[in-house]
């Protein structure tokens, strides 16, 4: 098997080196991605030239992500929800035998106890500046790198930090599976809400610009930007709830006893 | 409305499952009534689309707005209806509303507290089958993939057998190898082009500075090889088997019809949008060896399903064999030979839906897996045994059964193509199929009187003696030793349309002509 | 080193790509432990997300993100980036605040056949060559290609929910064989069963 490994992998990559000379090279604005092949420019050009005028969103990542490839988005988000639900079938049980894990290493001492205080102290006072700092990255995702998914996988972050200083059951208290569950479904369902209020007024799947008609003082353009605002927030619940669910879930074995 | 079709037909399982996870969690009996006002919401949806296309030709909805009013091609995502996807749209959506009916009763006994996340994911399989069959962007294309990957895997994974979960692993590493290569395929494709839509790229690829070089060759081999792997096609058909007998029976009853045929789709997609007809048969000019990989196929999941013991591994051999049927007839690089490729792609998906049904609902009455423990069934369970037997002739091709007229389509192609090895593999396979569906029968109607025994079932569902003997009472069962109606109805409605299928093929052949007009292959095929 | 200097050199991603996708290849293929396996499937997808990012690079360009309010000596005005005020700049606005300047007026890219694109009046003040101080004109060699970036964010994600979904079956085969490594769950599968106690 190793043998015909090496040869499979060899023989892939020679083919895939073959075809190296023929692309640009490193750096090139000319090549066809980036600039265009013959007359017409490339998409990129267009998206670079046109996104302010568009969108008035200076982020061009967050714009194409968000705007003008949404709907790419919008599964991308249900790919991770649907990852969050299958980690959930596949592993969770709800009884059956107890599966031997090694004891809790759960130092009772004096020393583990001062060692416990430290960390839930600290943990404490940095989860909310972890939780608000997530909270700017998926606001100011305009305007700086960002956006909903980088949020949300720092908020839940901070849910699985609280899970590891203290217990998972802390985290679970806080975070429950409904909420997390739940959370999850909303976040998806406030994506393609956007989407389906664009389909309600007469428009495509994901056509922001008609919704300056339900937004209070927006004009088509800023319709945009404070949609792509609203589904940011939307990938973002779903992500949290997601990441939390898929810790939660691989770290005890599915049983939501007690984590690592 | 009426123009929004495409977005519907996706968004309705979307929300179905979105709902399902809102309101499933706190009563499991809710999740019934959503899945199934979906799936129909879909299925008026892929009809109204059918009849559009069929009126004014090619549908194009822009995402976002993005039309080309607005901005050049490419800037937002596209989806396309032609006439080719617009049957495979009312074939998906069938074949998930026929197992949705079949698995009221049985998602419930298996999966229990996870039955809401089951029919979630149900349906996300759904959205992303049809999306990707609606869409006309190479990188949209892979995300929905994937949804429809993820999915799969934890449908196959759900389930109480522990081979599963093994056969899930492996199912997994080769999807995930075989999504990575499309992508890596795309990404080529993109840096010649600079484009992502699928017929940008064809515009730009119709430049012979662009379309003969080496890079595009390469990207080509990796999308046709990703694909490949996706489909099952031989040799690298090793996870399909095992993934698709040892998952729950309604997962394998939902997925075995549908993915691979799915897969052939994105591959004829591929070969005629994107790449060509022209550039695959000429500028490739491997239509011969690819032609020979697919009698390989045929031969070798035929032989292979003769060697079968249990039920469901047999049958997955033979989807191996059907699509070395389809790979062959779209390489074949002639009109009847596309044209009989497309129309297998929607006979299999109803033969298969019937023969897994009928096996379920075998495998599930008597506990076990076994060919040779299907004594005496026949006798037992008429409907269902008719059902199957409707499947089985298909696969054998015998009219009017749809099999036979996507057989005597092939066969004319490979005929007129010259590939007399396709055509011999074909009448062999046909034959080998006989033998087979002629021995389960034989087994099955001429068995003595069964005993129930457990002992050689190592991969029984349930392995208590209780259940069988209540089974054996028959103390709930509309006629005597049947099914539930639940189970039974979506066997016969799928034999039925596997027949209507073959009796009604001159008006489908004709909508799948009017799509390759669009689309021309062209007439002669390459050495 | 003339095969080095003109072959690898300019090609230099495509390379690294390359050897790490195959690397990534062998272990998925060769190896026995299950992680080991999903190690290698991550590297896999990790060469890939590389070569897509590489694609987008231009020399001497900058982040795809369009910077305002910024001038030569550094000074950021109040709203660095820009909040309410900016909804109200028009065309005067931005003539009046040249140095700073917003970019709302678009310069046609210097390429021939763009005639769909105004052509707008280009402000001599700016130093081409520094691209943050891009005003009036949205140079695209400027900026990197965002489109690879937004398409790796997609597949950074997917590869992520694989990984999750792969961990969690893992996990299953575990609680179910007792083992991590293939040939013992091959084995243990050959004597028929499952041999876990569950």
């Amino acid at each position: 098997m190793k043998w015909f490994g090496l040869i499979a992998t060899v023989f892939t990559g020679i083919l895939l080196l073959s075809a190296v000379p023929d692309f640009a090279k490193f750096g090139d604005p000319n090549s066809p991605a980036n600039g265009g092949v013959g007359d017409t420019p490339s998409v990129s050009q267009y998206f670079i030239t046109e996104t302010y005028n568009d969108t008035k969103v200076p982020n061009l990542v967050t714009a194409v992500l968000a705007d003008y490839r949404g709907y790419d988005t919008m599964f991308e988000t249900v790919v991770i929800f649907a990852a969050g639900i299958a980690i959930f079938s596949i592993l969770r049980s709800f009884s059956g035998p107890v599966i031997p894990s090694h004891p809790p290493t759960v130092d009772t001492s004096v020393h583990g106890d001062h060692q416990r205080i430290i960390i839930g102290m600290t943990c404490r006072l940095i989860i909310p500046i972890i939780q608000l700092f997530a909270l700017y990255v998926v606001a100011h995702g305009h305007h700086s790198p960002g956006g909903g998914f980088q949020g949300g996988v720092i908020l839940g972050a901070s849910f699985i930090l609280l899970a590891l200083a203290k217990d998972l059951n802390a985290a679970l208290g806080r975070f429950s599976e409904k909420r997390y569950l739940a959370l999850g479904s909303i976040g998806v369902i406030i994506y393609a809400g956007f989407g389906l209020a664009a389909q309600a007024l007469q428009r495509n799947f994901l056509d922001y610009e008609i919704l300056h008609k339900i937004m209070p003082a927006t004009d088509p353009i800023m319709a945009r930007s404070h949609s792509m605002l609203g589904v940011e927030v939307g990938v973002a619940f779903t992500v949290t709830a997601i990441m939390f669910a898929i810790y939660a879930n691989l770290s005890s074995k599915g049983r939501l006893e007690q984590g690592l | 409305m009426s123009d929004q079709l495409p977005a519907i037909l996706l968004l309705a399982p979307l929300f179905g499952a979105l709902i399902t996870g809102l309101v499933g969690n706190g009563d499991h009996r809710r999740c019934f009534p959503i899945l199934i006002a979906s799936l129909t919401i879909s299925f008026a949806c892929a009809i109204g689309l059918l009849g559009q296309v069929i009126q004014n030709g090619t549908i194009d909805y822009f995402m976002g707005g993005w039309g080309t009013d607005r901005a050049p091609l490419g800037v937002g995502i596209q989806l396309r209806v032609d006439a080719l996807n617009a049957l495979l749209l009312l074939v998906i959506t069938t074949v998930a509303l026929l197992v949705a009916v079949y698995s009221l009763r049985r998602a419930g006994e298996e999966n229990t507290e996870k039955t809401p996340q089951f029919y979630m994911l149900f349906q996300m399989l759904c959205v992303g089958l049809l999306g990707i069959t609606v869409t006309a962007d190479a990188f949209n294309l892979f995300v929905l993939v994937e949804v429809s990957s993820l999915t799969s895997y934890a449908l196959v994974a759900m389930g109480s057998k522990p081979r599963g979960t093994v056969a899930a692993f492996n199912y997994l590493i080769m999807g995930t190898i075989g999504a990575s290569l499309y992508l890596l395929g795309v990404g080529y494709l993109y840096m010649k082009t600079g484009t992502l839509n699928m017929v940008g790229i064809h515009e730009i690829l119709l430049d012979p500075e662009v379309g003969q070089s080496s890079s595009i060759f390469v990207a080509f081999i990796l999308i046709l090889v990703g694909v490949w792997i996706k489909m099952a096609f031989f040799p690298l058909y090793g996870w399909l088997p095992n993934a698709y007998s040892y998952c729950p029976s309604t997962s394998s009853c939902l997925l075995a019809p549908l993915m691979t045929k799915v897969s052939v789709y994105v591959m004829i997609r591929v070969m005629l949008s994107v790449f060509g007809a022209e550039w695959v048969f000429q500028s490739l000019g491997w239509s011969h060896t690819v032609v020979w990989l697919a009698v390989i196929a045929i031969l070798a999941g035929s032989l292979l399903a003769l060697a079968q013991v249990e039920l469901k591994k047999m049958l997955c051999y033979l989807i191996v064999a059907e699509v070395g049927y389809m790979v062959g007839g779209a390489w074949l690089a002639n009109h009847w030979g596309m044209v009989g490729s497309l129309y297998h792609i929607l006979a299999d998906a109803f033969m298969t839906l019937c023969l897994f049904i009928a096996a379920s609902i075998f495998i599930k009455r008597r506990q076990a897996d076994r060919i040779d423990q299907l004594e005496g069934l026949f006798k037992k369970m008429p409907l269902t045994t008719a059902g199957f037997v409707v499947g089985a002739l298909a696969m054998i091709g015998v009219p009017p059964t749809a099999g036979f007229f996507s057989k005597w389509y092939l066969l004319r192609g490979g005929i007129e193509a010259g590939q007399w090895g396709y055509v011999v593999a074909l009448l062999v396979s046909s034959l080998v199929n006989a033998v087979l569906f002629f021995r389960i029968i034989e087994i099955a109607y001429f068995g003595k009187n069964p005993v129930e025994s457990h002992g050689h079932g190592h991969d029984d569902d349930h392995g208590h003696e209780d259940e069988t003997q209540q089974g054996q009472v028959g103390g709930s069962t509309l006629l005597s030793g049947e099914g539930r109606p639940a189970t039974l109805i979506p066997l016969l409605i799928s034999a039925a349309i596997v027949i209507l299928l073959g009796v009604f093929n001159g008006p489908i052949v004709e909508i799948i002509q009017q799509a390759l007009e669009g689309l021309p292959v062209i007439g002669t095929a390459t050495r | 080193m003339e095969f080095f200097n003109n072959s690898v050199v300019p090609y230099f991603n495509y390379w690294i790509y390359v050897i790490l996708m195959m690397i990534g290849l062998h272990a998925m293929i060769t190896k026995n432990n299950l992680i080991k396996k999903l190690i290698g499937m991550t590297i896999f997808q990790t060469a890939i997300i590389l070569l897509y990012v590489s694609i987008g690079v231009k020399s001497g360009a900058t982040i795809p993100i369009l910077a305002h309010h910024h001038d030569d000596h550094g000074e950021e005005t109040e709203s660095a980036h820009h909040g309410e005020p900016d909804h109200g700049h028009t065309e005067a606005d931005a003539e009046a605040h040249a140095k700073a300047g917003a970019p709302s007026e678009v310069e046609k890219p210097d390429r021939p056949g763009d005639g769909e694109y105004e052509k707008e009046k280009k402000d001599d003040h700016h130093d081409h060559g520094d691209p943050h101080h891009d005003s009036h004109a949205v140079n695209p060699d400027h900026f990197a290609n965002p489109l690879p970036h937004v398409l790796m964010l997609t597949a950074i994600v997917v590869g992520v929910s694989t990984l999750g979904v792969a961990l969690a079956i893992s996990q299953s085969i575990y609680r179910n064989f007792g083992s991590l490594e293939e040939d013992e769950i091959l084995a243990k599968i050959k004597q028929g069963g499952s041999g876990a106690d569950v």
